[in-house]
């Protein structure tokens, strides 16, 4: 399925496509009652008491007066209603004042200021630095001679940098009143939600050049709800509106997570159903014989010899109304009431603000903090997450030459700054390296100074330290870089860019010298991804050390490598490239492809080693919370080395001998299973000892293992209490939690990148770091902290007093409305079995909300240790954990004791009134 | 660390201003209910707080229990099962027959004082298996029309006893229908016992519930004739009586009190109660009973709660023993972390 859009062109698209009208909501005016309704409704809970307050109607069988059941259910209704109607009512606002801004849009070849609303696909808008985008465009013009402009994503992505954006080199040059009149096609996927991806083709119609077909990506769009920054103005197309911008599609409302308790809850209710409708019909065939046999004799009671046909069904219903009350119908509100106040306690939690950026924890998910307290394994992101992700460059290693050491960065070494300063080729090549394969952009400041944009930490990092290697990359437009290298100006024409994927895992960039011409390809990467790709005579030994050594010290390495290109074979590979840069399906994968075909040969000039040091905290908590039975998994796109190292450095795992670390590994399917095989072997071995054991796999192992070996994978994660997986992908890390979470396991998962989206959605419960990444996961997440301790303190102390207060409350609802229930069945005992209540409506009410219901809402205070003494023995989780709300009432003996124990205390206090009553 | 390179420190201050607006807005002042810092009182339960919380119980209790139970004891109370003995001989094989026969169906009783009897002595009947608190009997009434003289005809809760002849009836529903009608003369020593029947309802009723123009009317006009007449000129306010009984049980045993005798009553004095039998309970096999009783403080005669007080009491006081052995024998260090159960059995929990 394909889009066309005409450009500037008013007839022909304008019908076809739905306009630029932004709908968030619900609800219209009309339709806000029924659907509201029929909404509240379809909880079966909500029927219950539906069916209940018509059954009170019929005065015949109501023991009390009906507003004791209507009232409480037009309130709850009521109140969710509003919650509804107010939420909506927010929607609304919002969607007009974006629907009615003012854009200045080409209409008949004019520019026009109309309402944002009124923008129909192929229609040509203009916007001005520091504007929205109303929907999603496609690049035709900027102020910039370049045809660069830089948006702001945030409300995108969540990342706060600026990104660039281009026009497409078809529009390159179109004078600026030309591009009123401009006539072409875009030919676009149908709408999808993918930010990341915009695979399209753009053919420009006569006048305008030939009838070339211009290749679009996301580098040429800028997306609705983005800003326009340090541009003057840009104009683009529409191609996407109105709720099919790619933002609009990717909206939606996430699927509500259900906590352990309200699982409980639920079957809990189900149960007490049952057992309601069991003495409901045991009670009404016992009331129907007593009638009939002993009733008759009662003359004072004046039966009719002769009844209505519905006559059998009056004592059974009678019962069934007296017994509603067992489901208590204020437990939804005041449960949603107590959680939301759990939130707020997180909220305004002073012990957890992050002091450096000021950031306190939020709660998004105000449903689920008791979920919390259960929490059984911990799947943790390790860059920025354990650490702090504030990458700094510590060694390198150049043409086999180690720099920095022990006693110092490699950027205070004295024989690097000589070598540099003398000029020496291997290092030059090695620095040029480090200041231009990049994607960072140079911002000067008015004050001169120049600051970096840069997407990844590591290339940040790379970037500064060349600076104070004296070559400092300056300026960047469009295609050409501005380096300076000792006070002298080098240019380097930027003639494609390589993109990092995290499947290929390097990037590359081709440039140009512009002083003599030469052609260079320079690339970056993970080893794996960069030394086997070395040109034949080279020796990559002391590489492969370099990088062994490296990140046994818990450093980060990157390869540097280039390779000289001839004009030719450039020119031969950026015809391919520029193919696959236009095709329409699968072109992330011909990409890399074509990118292959020029990553060969490469000279390794060296490895970098940046640091990326452990947060404050992190061992300590890891500890804390390992004794509290919470199991932790590291999951890692970091190379196994460097994720061993960090997982010591942290008390992940110990080492030896009281540790003991397996390995997964292999290449097929073969390997990987004996592998696996031998692992479980030894883990069933170890279990009885005391002796921390983990398991070691890579992502590649744990692609077959979980492809073909899921079983025994499965058994594996059961028994292991640590795991490290390195180089895996956001997907993988979602399929891990998958697992976990089909073995009935509490998840939890945090992380602080876009890599961790999935996972942390896909988990029971997802933690955000609002960190330097970006503050995507923190978006995605139920929670988000501003740093990784504050787990211990989300866990041990919020965790666990929402679990306890829920539970209790939860608990005390179902006592107190089974205790009231039974003596009203015990009273029927004593009255003939005819149904008569035991307490007026007006006693029954203040039972109900006065006196059991507004009281125990205190209980949300109440903490049954203090704090301290959970921080010192975290092993009280397990209480939590086990479940002391899932377990005890609910197996069959134990239901019985439940209810027999409430059966006599009812029965005492039944007694004692009935005697003070009567004498 | 950095420091060296000026450009990062600007990157820093960067994003520190993005979020510095935040910051600002979103700082709820400290304050202990925030912080779940409330002030709270967490009492530990060590041994000697609990043995002397039991001690301090079985102490209170005990003598409570005693005095109750006294009171109890003191109180006289004579009970006297007539409905079978008020039947004559030759009708006892069909009692039911007989109480339905039209006429007066007298009976004479004979008292003894078995102690002094000091005034008032409450009179009391007892009705057995008498379900007062069934529910087509206990709604089958109509407050309104009991309380106001304009709402005569608001009679749709007391089906079937609403109309006859066409007429609301008043008062309406089956508990007015089925007043009890016996009645009790005393005399001692042939000398008439004058026995007070006002105020043996509850004031509220008499003012409240029962209003001061309502006047009985049509009642027990209809084909069935369940209970007592009413005396149609007397308001409702003033039929003690009928308060009394419309006030239903919650039990099937329940007294009603009758009347108060305001003299005093020596031991062995021998009171003649001549009584007209008139209400059927005798197709339910239900018991009928004459109380005369004194109260005491406590009020009638019942033995529960001294014997409540007394057995909780006891209870207590064995605990705090047992505990206090306990405790001398096998001593424990208070807050010992061995005792904790991951400390008792490690690895396993």
């Amino acid at each position: 399925m394909k889009r066309y859009v005409y450009i500037n062109d008013d007839e022909l698209s304008q019908d076809l496509y739905c306009d630029n009208r932004i709908s968030n909501r619900k609800y219209t005016l009309l339709n806000f009652l029924p659907k509201n309704l029929w909404e509240q409704f379809s909880r079966f809970m909500n029927q219950y008491f539906l069916l209940i307050a018509c059954l009170q109607l019929w005065p015949l069988i109501t023991p009390v007066n009906p507003a004791s059941t209507w009232g409480p259910l037009i309130f709850i209704f009521a109140v969710s209603a509003t919650k509804e109607a107010w939420d909506d009512y927010n929607r609304y606002l919002s969607d007009k004042k974006a629907n009615e801004k003012e854009v200045w849009v080409v209409r008949q070849g004019i520019k026009k200021h109309i309402q944002a609303q009124d923008i129909c696909v192929g229609n040509v808008v203009w916007l001005r630095e520091n504007e929205e985008v109303p929907c999603d465009l496609v690049l035709i013009g900027t102020s910039d001679p370049q045809g660069v402009c830089y948006v702001e994503t945030a409300a995108l992505d969540g990342e706060t940098d600026l990104k660039t954006r281009v026009i497409p080199s078809a529009c390159m040059g179109i004078d600026f009143e030309l591009l009123h009149k401009m006539k072409g096609v875009i030919e676009c996927p149908i709408p999808d939600r993918d930010i990341r991806r915009f695979d399209a083709n753009l053919r420009l119609f006569p006048p305008f050049i030939d009838n070339d077909l211009c290749p679009l990506t996301i580098k040429n769009t800028i997306l609705q709800s983005c800003y326009l920054r340090n541009t003057e103005w840009v104009c683009g197309v529409a191609v996407y509106t109105g709720n099919e911008t790619k933002l609009g599609m990717s909206r939606g409302i996430p699927e509500p997570k259900l906590t352990a308790v309200d699982a409980m809850i639920d079957k809990l209710t189900g149960a007490i159903f049952v057992f309601q409708i069991v003495v409901v019909i045991v009670l009404g065939i016992a009331g129907n014989v007593w009638k009939d046999t002993e009733a008759v004799k009662q003359w004072y009671v004046l039966y009719p010899k002769e009844g209505p046909w519905y006559e059998l069904l009056v004592i059974p219903l009678r019962f069934e109304l007296l017994c509603s009350i067992m489901i208590p119908i204020s437990i939804k509100v005041s449960l949603d009431l107590v959680k939301s106040l759990y939130a707020k306690f997180i909220d305004w939690d002073n012990q957890m603000i992050d002091q450096e950026t000021s950031t306190r924890s939020h709660a998004t998910n105000t449903a689920i903090s008791e979920d919390l307290g259960q929490v059984e394994y911990i799947l943790t992101d390790k860059t920025g997450t354990l650490t702090e992700n504030r990458m700094i460059f510590r060694r390198c290693c150049i043409g086999g030459i180690f720099y920095g050491n022990e006693s110092g960065d490699a950027l205070k070494d004295v024989e690097l700054l000589n070598a540099v300063s003398s000029g020496s080729s291997d290092v030059i090549r090695f620095v040029t390296v480090m200041a231009i394969c990049n994607t960072v952009i140079p911002v000067k400041s008015k004050t001169g100074a120049i600051s970096y944009k840069a997407q990844s930490q590591d290339e940040d990092a790379l970037v500064q330290a060349a600076a104070c290697l004296h070559m400092v990359f300056v300026n960047k437009n469009a295609n050409t870089l501005e380096i300076n290298f000792n006070a002298s100006i080098i240019q380097y024409e930027v003639l494609d860019t390589l993109e990092f994927t995290s499947d290929r895992k390097r990037m590359s960039v081709v440039v140009k010298d512009c002083q003599n011409g030469k052609i260079f390809l320079l690339s970056k990467g993970a080893d794996e991804a960069i030394i086997p790709y070395a040109c034949a005579g080279q020796q990559t030994r002391t590489f492969t050390e370099a990088v062994d050594q490296y990140s046994q010290l818990g450093l980060r390495t990157l390869c540097l490598a280039w390779r000289e290109l001839k004009e030719d074979e450039y020119q031969d590979w950026s015809l391919m490239f520029k193919e696959a840069n236009s095709t329409l399906v699968d072109r992330e994968w011909r990409l890399a492809e074509v990118c292959q075909r020029l990553e060969h040969d490469l000279e390794i000039l060296g490895v970098t080693a940046i640091e990326d040091r452990l947060q404050d905290g992190v061992p300590e908590t890891i500890e804390t919370l390992r004794k509290a039975g919470i199991n932790f998994w590291m999951l890692t796109g970091d190379k196994q080395n460097t994720a061993i190292q960090i997982a010591l450095s942290c008390n992940f795992i110990s080492p030896e001998p009281k540790g003991q670390l397996l390995l997964i590994n292999g290449k097929t399917e073969d390997e990987v299973g004996r592998s696996l095989d031998r692992v479980l072997l030894t883990m069933r071995i170890t279990t009885s000892e005391p002796k921390d054991v983990a398991f070691v796999i890579d992502g590649w192992a744990l692609e077959i293992a979980l492809k073909h070996y899921r079983k025994v994978f499965t058994e594996l994660a059961i028994l292991s209490r640590t795991a490290l997986c390195c180089r895996v992908t956001p997907s993988q890390k979602a399929q891990l939690v998958e697992i976990l979470k089909s073995c009935d396991y509490r998840t939890l998962a945090i992380g602080d990148g876009g890599n961790d989206v999935r996972m942390i959605q896909q988990a029971d419960i997802g933690v955000g770091i609002s960190g330097r990444e970006g503050l995507q996961a923190a978006r995605a997440a139920d929670y988000s902290i501003g740093k990784f301790r504050f787990l211990k303190r989300l866990i041990l102390v919020h965790g666990r007093y929402s679990y306890n207060r829920t539970a209790f409350l939860s608990q005390y609802s179902f006592y107190k409305s089974l205790l009231i229930c039974f003596i009203q069945i015990f009273f029927s005992f004593i009255s003939g079995v005819s149904g008569t209540s035991l307490f007026n409506s007006v006693s029954l009410m203040a039972y109900n909300v006065f006196y059991t219901s507004i009281p125990v809402l205190v209980s949300v205070l109440d903490k049954d240790l203090s704090e301290k003494t959970v921080m010192q023995h975290p092993q009280i989780l397990f209480y939590c954990q086990a479940g002391r709300l899932d377990c005890y009432p609910f197996y069959p003996p134990y239901l019985f004791t439940f209810i027999f124990k409430r059966k006599i205390s009812s029965c005492v206090f039944h007694l004692l009134e009935l005697l003070l009553m009567d004498y | 660390m950095s420091s060296n390179v000026p450009s990062s420190s600007s990157g820093a201050a960067g994003s520190a201003d993005s979020s510095a607006p935040r910051r600002n807005s979103k700082r709820p002042k400290y304050s202990r209910f925030t912080q779940q810092e409330l002030p709270a009182c967490k009492p530990i339960l060590t041994p000697r707080w609990v043995i002397s919380a039991f001690m301090l119980v079985g102490i209170i209790f005990i003598p409570i229990g005693v005095a109750a139970l006294f009171a109890s004891r003191e109180v006289v109370e004579i009970v006297d099962r007539y409905e079978t003995e008020c039947i004559p001989e030759e009708f006892r094989n069909d009692k039911v027959n007989y109480i339905q026969k039209p006429g007066n169906k007298p009976c004479n009783r004979t008292l003894t004082v078995p102690k002094k009897m000091k005034q008032p002595i409450y009179v009391y009947y007892q009705l057995d298996n008498f379900y007062q608190n069934h529910r087509r009997y206990v709604k089958s009434r109509s407050d309104e029309q009991l309380r106001n003289n304009d709402s005569a005809s608001d009679t749709s809760d007391c089906k079937p006893e609403d109309y006859a002849n066409g007429a609301p009836i008043v008062p309406c529903g089956l508990i007015a229908w089925s007043l009890f009608n016996d009645t009790y003369n005393f005399s001692r020593n042939n000398e008439q016992l004058s026995l007070n029947k006002k105020g043996i309802s509850w004031k509220s009723d008499r003012e409240h519930k029962f209003g001061k123009d309502v006047y009985p009317k049509n009642f027990q006009n209809g084909t069935l004739i369940g209970g007592a007449h009413l005396n149609e000129s007397i308001p409702l306010s003033e039929q003690e009586d009928l308060i009394v009984w419309m006030r239903t049980a919650a039990l099937p045993t329940f007294r009603k009190l009758y009347g108060k005798i305001e003299v005093d009553l020596q031991i062995n004095d021998t009171i003649q109660v001549s009584l007209e039998n008139n209400y059927n309970t005798y197709s339910f096999n239900g018991k009928k009973k004459l109380v005369l009783s004194t109260t005491s403080w406590l009020g009638g005669k019942n033995d529960f709660l001294g014997i409540a007080y007394l057995t909780v009491g006891g209870i207590c006081i064995f605990l705090a023993m047992a505990f206090t052995v306990v405790y001398l024998v096998k001593p424990r260090r208070l807050g010992d972390p061995s005792y904790l159960s991951w400390n008792r059995n490690p690895g396993g929990h």
